[in-house]
């Protein structure tokens, strides 16, 4: 079931330099996604589309060899900033990502 | 006092945490009740107040080479965490989230590096535990940067897995989680549980419909009437409701099974399969007027499409640019389908008086 909840295709703003990566693997870690991967020594993009734009990567990563633009993709958190005229910022009082089990 | 806080001015120093028995002067981590589990996931508001003070707690009996697992101030997750660790020892950083849970609030930035750092030295952590690492929920990363707090404690981070129920694994494996705990899932029970927050929220929103909705059919030529406020409205309350229903919880349920990767396509199959119907009682629910039955089904449609794309923000598989991309879309399809529909309410309204 989980190869199915995918999201819109050729959205995502990840983006690599792989001149800087050191291949310590945190960002792989940290990844709820599976979108990267180390491949000789050097990280690789393998899951592209899968990438929720945490920015869990880019904020672990020592050697700023990860940027995207985070954020949450939530339309409440748009249409509150179109109200408010602020920032999106999503209510996220929601249970809402965090799964049930999770810490 | 129960708890190492910070954030009170008159204990600068957590004064609680100095000198011996240190171990009698961390509290256990409190347990919650079924109930609290339940209310939790119907009311926000119950949900904030019923946060963990922050602090350092103890679950079993740790010693100074005890791991130390940092956590949200929300209550569920302390409780998870203590359920997963029944059977063991450890040390457990409660950080001050304003109750909201990891993933929100790392997202957010409230678990976050800076709270993470001062958590740890308000607590003394350094003089309570030998060693100098700690384990983050997997979840808390886009918060806190690995490298920063590091340079700033001393601590080195490693990140946990997903679910607290694979921490005791992750620990005997040495720290190592396998790709299936570091991948975020969202099965049919995540789902449903999401459900009556959903529901709840839309419903509250739904009432200022229905009393618009009774104003506009009770307005005669003669001023706004009661009766046919509620007789007439009624049909049309119950297909709201059932949009509600439709968008807030069918939806969650079925969301992988719907084609299409945009939430507001999947909202607008959905809908055109569960309103369709309604014209077998096209007689009873729009008293056989064509303008009624399309304003309405319009209008449900485009409501369902509508919460289920407020759905994006629940799910751990949408992201920042495919939204925006949606919203673009819908937000003027939306828009139009509601004059449209409201036109067609105001010819059918005419027609009744007989003005056209
Ligand atoms: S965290 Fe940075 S340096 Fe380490 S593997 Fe990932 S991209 Fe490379
Ligand atoms: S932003 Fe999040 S989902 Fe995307 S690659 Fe980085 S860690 Fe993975």
């Amino acid at each position: 079931m989980g190869c199915r909840l995918n999201y819109l295709k050729n959205v995502v703003s990840l983006k690599l330099n792989r001149e800087k990566c050191t291949g310590c693997a945190l960002c792989t870690d940290v990844c709820p996604r599976g979108v990267l991967h180390i491949q000789n020594h050097k990280v690789e993009i393998i899951n592209r589309d899968r990438c929720i734009e945490c920015g869990a990567c880019s904020t672990n990563c020592a050697f700023n060899a990860i940027s995207v633009k985070s954020g949450v993709g939530c339309a409440q958190a748009f249409i509150n900033a179109i109200i408010t005229g602020g920032e999106p910022e999503c209510g996220c009082s929601k249970n809402g990502r965090s799964s049930s089990g999770c810490c | 006092m129960t708890s190492l806080d910070c954030n009170k001015p008159e204990t600068k120093s957590c004064g609680c945490s100095s000198g011996s028995g240190k171990k009698m002067l961390i509290p256990a981590i409190p347990p919650v009740d079924k109930w609290g589990h339940i209310k939790c996931r119907i009311s926000d508001k119950f949900r904030m107040n019923y946060a963990v003070e922050p602090g350092l707690y103890s679950i079993g009996n740790p010693g100074e080479s005890s791991p130390v697992l940092v956590t949200a101030n929300y209550r569920l997750a302390c409780d998870h965490l203590r359920k997963a660790m029944e059977k063991s020892s450890a040390w457990v950083l409660v950080i001050d989230t304003k109750g909201i849970n990891v993933w929100c609030a790392a997202g957010k930035g409230t678990f976050g590096t800076s709270e993470l750092i001062n958590r740890i030295n308000c607590t003394k952590l350094d003089t309570i535990v030998k060693h100098r690492s700690l384990i983050l929920p997997q979840l808390g990363a886009p918060g806190v940067s690995a490298h920063k707090v590091t340079k700033a404690t001393g601590f080195s981070i490693s990140y946990g897995p997903i679910l607290a129920n694979d921490i005791p694994a992750y620990l005997e494996a040495g720290k190592e989680a396998t790709a299936d705990m570091r991948t975020i899932k969202f099965p049919l029970r995540d789902r449903m549980i999401l459900t009556p927050i959903e529901f709840f929220a839309a419903l509250r929103k739904y009432v200022w419909l229905i009393l618009g909705l009774m104003v506009f059919m009770g307005i005669e030529s003669s001023g706004i009437l009661i009766k046919p406020a509620f007789v007439n409205s009624w049909p049309l309350i119950i297909s709201g409701l059932i949009s509600v229903i439709t968008g807030s919880v069918l939806f969650p349920v079925l969301l992988p099974f719907i084609p299409f990767r945009s939430f507001a396509l999947k909202g607008m199959i959905l809908g055109i399969i569960v309103i369709i119907p309604s014209l077998l009682f096209y007689d009873k629910i729009y008293y056989g007027n064509p303008f009624l039955a399309s304003a309405s089904i319009l209008f449900n449609i485009t409501l369902i499409s509508f919460i289920a794309l407020n759905f994006t923000g629940s799910t751990p598989f949408t992201n920042i640019s495919g939204v925006k991309r949606e919203m673009k879309f819908s937000v003027p399809v939306y828009i139009s389908m509601c004059i449209i529909s409201s036109i067609l309410l105001i010819i059918f309204k005419l027609q009744k008086w007989g003005v056209v």
